[in-house]
């Protein structure tokens, strides 16, 4: 099903003070978008916004993994699909998965190389492990539009590469909030510009080049 | 914030001297005779039985007895606790059956269930089962509504309650309710000692007719039992084991030797003993059963109700004080900082001998030793929550972050720890204030006009219905303490503060175990 995303004049924050401020936006289905910025120029909060605006169309890659550190990494992946279960298979698969559901959590998680991590307990992985799991969750999750908040940030240049295809492959519509320039070059067709909570700059990523955004990010490691 | 401006501040020193002032005012009200005749000479013959303790007097099946029943009652009261925690915030009828629960000490629920399942099994176990199911039932809630939910907020929309809860919740918090559930253990442990006091077959009821004859010797060993129990409760007492333990505990329960089937006398309680006398016999339609109601509750109140408060807090205010200064006077010997390695080792092993023993068992003790006042019973009273308190501050100072060139000793003491923790210190002391004061009126059953004098003499006249009031009595005053505690610890903003022995073992557990909880918050966004 295709969901455009639109925004009318949206100003949002937390606890009361205003971290993005009249944001007119429309995504249209298919679209792959980077939103960069500096930290703390409203990314997290524009795609959290976005988040709570659609939520049965959107999957939410958080930028803490957010995974529940005693349970396995299956579980944490297979998370992502409650919603299409009843309560009753669910609890089973808590307990006792069945071979299906696994090997359809095994797909996903060979597809961002992870596979052999299938039963370790989340907790126990590495920065970068965590993030894969909780990417995964989001493919599994299968809705159409994806959000991630810097979602490769703890993996090289190459290997969050790979992941952001995997990622672009499974969801029709793809935002992720950046902060890498040539990465978000690399791998979006159209770039938003965040300084202070507004958008600054929203143009097509062919007609940009990394020299011409660096400026913004002046005093932040590239 | 506006509202803050009129009020008198509240500061850490008014506080204390509030307490300090309450406790002064009390003190001549109190009775602080010894009246035994040769207390010394007494206390000589408890020294000696102490040092030469009589193992062949130890009553085997009063341990395996005093552990089932603390096992059965804990897994009882545990999971009822848990089911009222998953209705805790919704449900205004869970918290006020969670408070009413926990504001009747073990001890009452011990003489009321007698009532119905005599000198039983079912009657330990209850005793336990239901004022803990009322603790656990707050103290999941707290946990479970601060734990971390960013696993939760990212699943997808519309999942049921049921699967969020068993995927983003249960696991998050699985370890901090194991390891309460473990630590309550311990506490049970002690409460069904004391349940030996009247009458049940465990620990207490040997230890009982020990003190009262003296045979101190006997009574030792029975108690250095009970202390290996509680020291090596971690050994013991595991996840895994826990169930183990129910299951075997079931099969070694001593057989009733109540009276009468449980049917009957239930129908009898709740259908006769419970209903206020003006209530059995005339007609609930007539005015004058009302008045003459009216007039029951106003006499009981006036004569039993009445006094027993004002002794009841008189005890539990004098006891307040003189435990918070022993606690700021022995926090020193459980910290390295004061003691160095070794000492401070020494210093934990002996607050947490003093705190495994069960104050009611101590003041029984003591009273024996050293005739009827209320003196025993602060004695009890401070030296147990001393030792907790001045274990947990001792812990608390060893985790300051000094600098290198911090003062030593009194220097140390005076101008970097005591007055670091003073925030900390009362909010430990607000929070064992309610227990002070359930303990004060329990202590009434030893012969101490509080409260549990009035409800103990009630019950041995069959008085049910007159003990009921007075329970609801003794429910009301510590509902009214635990409000004013934490109104005043919100005032104090140290509310947020850690005020459970047991947060002190999640503490360090969760240290040991979580860093990636840590990282994750570390990683919360802040745009």
């Amino acid at each position: 099903m295709a969901v455009a995303i639109a925004l009318d004049n949206v100003t949002a924050g937390y606890h009361g003070i205003p971290v993005l401020h009249d944001i007119t936006l429309s995504i249209e289905p298919g679209e792959r978008v980077a939103i960069i910025g500096r930290s703390g120029a409203g990314k997290s909060t524009l795609l959290n916004t976005i988040y709570r605006r659609y939520p049965e169309h959107a999957a939410l890659i958080p930028q803490a993994s957010a995974l529940v550190a005693n349970l396995s990494v299956f579980h944490n992946v297979f998370m992502g699909c409650l919603d299409r279960h009843s309560t009753l298979y669910n609890l089973r698969t808590l307990v006792w998965p069945a071979a299906a559901e696994i090997a359809s959590v095994a797909r996903v998680l060979e597809s961002v190389g992870l596979e052999e991590k299938l039963f370790a307990k989340a907790g126990e992985l590495s920065g970068g492990q965590q993030q894969r799991t909780s990417v995964a969750r989001a493919m599994l999750n299968g809705r159409p539009i994806v959000l991630g908040d810097e979602p490769v940030s703890a993996l090289d240049r190459v290997q969050g590469g790979g992941v952001l295809r995997v990622l672009c492959q499974r969801h029709e519509t793809k935002i992720f909030a950046m902060h890498d320039i040539r990465l978000a070059l690399e791998h979006s067709d159209r770039i938003i510009l965040l300084e202070g909570g507004r958008i600054i700059l929203d143009e097509p990523s062919r007609h940009l080049s990394y020299q011409r955004l660096l400026p913004h990010f002046e005093g932040e490691l590239q | 914030m506006r509202k803050a401006r009129f009020l008198p501040g509240l500061t850490y020193g008014s506080a204390t001297q509030i307490f300090l002032l309450a406790a002064i005012v009390a003190l001549p009200f109190a009775d602080l005779s010894i009246s035994a005749v040769h207390p010394g000479a007494e206390f000589r013959r408890l020294l000696a039985g102490i040092l030469s303790p009589s193992f062949s007097a130890i009553e085997l099946w009063s341990v395996v007895w005093t552990v089932a029943f603390a096992v059965l009652g804990v897994v009882a009261g545990g999971t009822a606790g848990l089911v009222l925690a998953l209705f805790f915030d919704r449900s205004r009828l869970v918290r006020l059956t969670a408070a009413s629960l926990r504001s009747v000490h073990e001890l009452f629920w011990a003489l009321f269930l007698m009532q119905i399942t005599g000198l039983s099994p079912a009657t330990g176990i209850l005793a336990i089962a239901l004022p803990y199911a009322g603790i656990f039932a707050k103290v999941f809630a707290e946990i479970i509504e601060e734990a971390d939910r960013s696993a939760e907020n990212v699943l997808p929309h519309r999942t049921a309650a049921v699967a969020r809860f068993a995927f983003a919740r249960l696991p998050v918090v699985a370890q901090q309710l194991k390891t309460y559930t473990l630590y309550r253990l311990e506490c049970a442990m002690r409460s069904t000692l004391v349940l030996g006091f009247v009458g049940l077959p465990t620990i207490g009821f040997h230890l009982e007719s020990y003190f009262k004859e003296a045979h101190y010797a006997e009574a030792t060993a029975l108690l250095l039992c009970f202390y290996v129990l509680i020291g090596t409760r971690r050994l013991w007492a595991r996840p895994w084991t826990v169930p183990l333990l129910a299951i075997a505990s079931l099969f070694v329960l001593p057989e009733a030797t109540g009276n009468g089937s449980t049917w009957s006398n239930m129908a009898r309680f709740f259908g006769h003993d419970i209903v206020p006398v003006p209530l059995r016999s005339g007609s609930l339609w007539h005015g004058e059963t009302w008045t003459a109601f009216g007039s029951w509750v106003w006499r009981i109140t006036v004569q039993q109700i009445g006094p027993g408060t004002v002794e009841t807090l008189i005890l539990a205010q004098i006891a307040l004080l003189a435990a918070g200064a022993l606690a700021l006077l022995l926090y020193p010997i459980v910290s390295r900082r004061f003691l160095g390695q070794v000492g401070h080792y020494l210093g934990r092993a002996l607050l947490v001998v003093v705190r495994s023993t069960p104050e009611y068992m101590l003041a029984y003790l003591l009273l024996q030793l050293m005739g009827p006042s209320m003196l025993p019973a602060i004695i009890a009273l401070s030296l147990h929550n001393g030792a907790i308190v001045g274990y947990l501050l001792g812990r608390r100072a060893d985790q300051l972050d000094l600098r290198v060139d911090a003062p030593k000793g009194a220097n140390l003491y005076f101008y970097q720890t005591t007055p670091t923790l003073y925030g900390q210190f009362l909010a430990y002391m607000l929070y064992r204030w309610e227990l002070i004061l359930r303990e004060s009126a329990i202590f009434g059953i030893l012969g101490i006009k509080t409260l549990g004098y009035y409800v103990d003499a009630a019950v041995s006249e069959l008085r049910i219905d007159t003990a009921t009031l007075l329970l609801v009595g003794v429910a009301a005053l510590s509902m009214s303490v635990d409000a004013l505690s934490r109104h005043l610890r919100r005032r104090l903003r140290i509310e947020a503060l850690p005020i459970r022995l047991s947060a002190d073992h999640q503490a360090n557990s969760a240290r040991s175990n979580g860093a990636y909880a840590g990282a994750a918050h570390a990683q919360q966004p802040v745009a």
